[in-house]
């Protein structure tokens, strides 16, 4: 027969360390996003070498891993800039620009998958630049783009877990605290498991319902 | 009344219009015949501003289209232009491809820009494809399309280039239909073509392009009949 010491306490503890990767990962990824589009157009309407200094910038933070990033931005920000910042805040900064820097270039690519004769077509009604990104752009680019952000956003989802690092209780850390008490090492990532699944199963099955909403057209 | 005045345009090296002089006046309708890489699509798209020019001037109702002062967007309004590919924006219906320049670049109300769209999308043929998607259409009517969508901005001068090429032979004919009713109710049109049967039977004028230089212009029983210019004999006699 199955038993376990987990109790509702215990249960607790784990779905607020669900809650915290929510947030984490909610506010980099539309932080990350707002930025990745900016940079994304940016990159664009530069051309490739004016633009290369902010390309060189995200590569690093595509470059990297991301351990890496938060504790060397931990230390930089605390020891060097001696700034009191949270772990928290720290986490939602460096994830934040690692999600821009991959949303960046998805941003890129749908915009360029734009044909040229489309937004020429939407220029010669007498559209500015800005309507013609508006209206036509980045309706077209969002729906060439919607498949590689959905699996950004995922796996930035997975990847706060590596926050514990800046001192953040998420998921996967809460799990560990759960699995060093009460030695029950698959029952609880078992558990943990289930929690990333049921957070990321509806943004998965969200991507696919405006993936065939679009199809129509 | 659309004034060219010794323009002329490069591609880098590639000179594509050498010095062009044409004057359309008002309800008038002139084609443009070539040889592809004559330079009668890019003059078109200089019309608008859609490309710059090098030298000369370009002006329409006295605006002079390339001037740093002119507000360029303000002045596309007045000249509508389709293009050899249709360029339906794809994401959007029917109707929803004709009103979006009235709503967004006119300000105009849904309930009107849509009243025009209707009327617009009627008068070319396609009153039943309101809702329909653009990629649910055929060629010849995504062109129609694309021509009532350049219409509901009430321009008074329209710009075709060669806008029938891209089309399966039967989806010809209705496309030129429409640019034949277009000119028998007075429209002021630029018609870039290959279609010489059309050009004889719709235009005023005819100008015959050769390599960035309007080699001869005259009325279409004159240029068909009696060229001038050994060139245009010898295209016309290629096309034949």
């Amino acid at each position: 027969m199955f038993e376990t010491s987990l109790t509702a306490a215990d249960f607790l503890f784990l779905a607020k360390g669900a809650g915290m990767t929510i947030i984490v990962t909610a506010i980099s990824v539309v932080i990350g996003t707002i930025l990745g589009i900016l940079f994304g157009v940016i990159r664009v309407q530069l051309g490739a070498i004016l633009s290369a200094p902010l390309t060189f910038f995200l590569d690093i933070f595509r470059s990297v891993p991301l351990l890496i990033q938060l504790v060397l931005a931990n230390a930089f920000l605390g020891m060097v800039l001696k700034l009191q910042l949270s772990g928290f805040f720290v986490a939602c900064m460096v994830l934040s620009l690692y999600t821009s820097a991959y949303c960046a270039e998805i941003v890129r690519g749908g915009i360029d998958a734009v044909p040229a004769t489309t937004r020429r077509a939407a220029r010669s009604l007498g559209m500015t630049w800005v309507q013609d990104m508006r209206h036509i752009v980045m309706p077209l680019a969002t729906r060439v783009a919607l498949p590689s952000w959905i699996g950004l956003a995922l796996g930035v989802m997975k990847d706060s877990a590596l926050v514990y690092v800046v001192q953040v209780t998420e998921l996967l850390k809460s799990t560990q605290i759960l699995i060093t008490r009460l030695q029950e090492p698959l029952f609880l990532l078992l558990i943990c498991g289930a929690f990333y699944f049921i957070i990321s199963f509806p943004l998965a099955r969200f991507g696919g319902y405006l993936e065939k909403r679009w199809s129509n057209d | 009344m659309i004034e060219i005045q010794n323009v002329h345009k490069s591609f880098g090296q590639l000179e594509v219009l050498k010095g062009i002089d044409l004057t359309v006046s008002k309800g008038e309708v002139v084609t443009v015949i070539g040889g592809s890489g004559s330079g009668k699509s890019t003059l078109l798209t200089c019309i608008n501003g859609l490309e710059p020019i090098n030298s000369g001037k370009i002006l329409v109702d006295g605006v002079e289209v390339h001037a740093k002062s002119t507000n360029v967007n303000a002045l596309r309004q007045k000249i509508g232009i389709v293009f050899q590919q249709w360029n339906a924006f794809p994401h959007l219906t029917v109707i929803e491809n004709v009103i979006l320049a009235p709503r967004k670049v006119l300000g105009m109300g849904k309930a009107e820009a849509e009243a025009i769209a209707e009327k617009q999308l009627r008068h070319v043929g396609l009153g039943d494809k309101l809702t329909t998607y653009p990629s649910r259409l055929s060629g010849g009517q995504q062109q129609r399309m694309a021509i009532a969508r350049a219409l509901a901005m009430s321009p008074d001068y329209m710009l075709f280039d060669e806008v029938t090429s891209a089309l399966d032979p039967q989806l010809v004919g209705e496309v030129l239909e429409t640019l034949k009713m277009l000119a028998e109710e007075g429209m002021t049109m630029i018609c870039v073509t290959h279609e010489m049967g059309f050009a004889r039977d719709v235009s005023n004028r005819v100008a015959y392009f050769h390599k960035g230089i309007m080699a001869e212009i005259g009325a279409p029983a004159q240029l068909f009949g009696d060229p001038q210019h050994p060139e245009t004999r010898s295209f016309l006699a290629s096309v034949r």
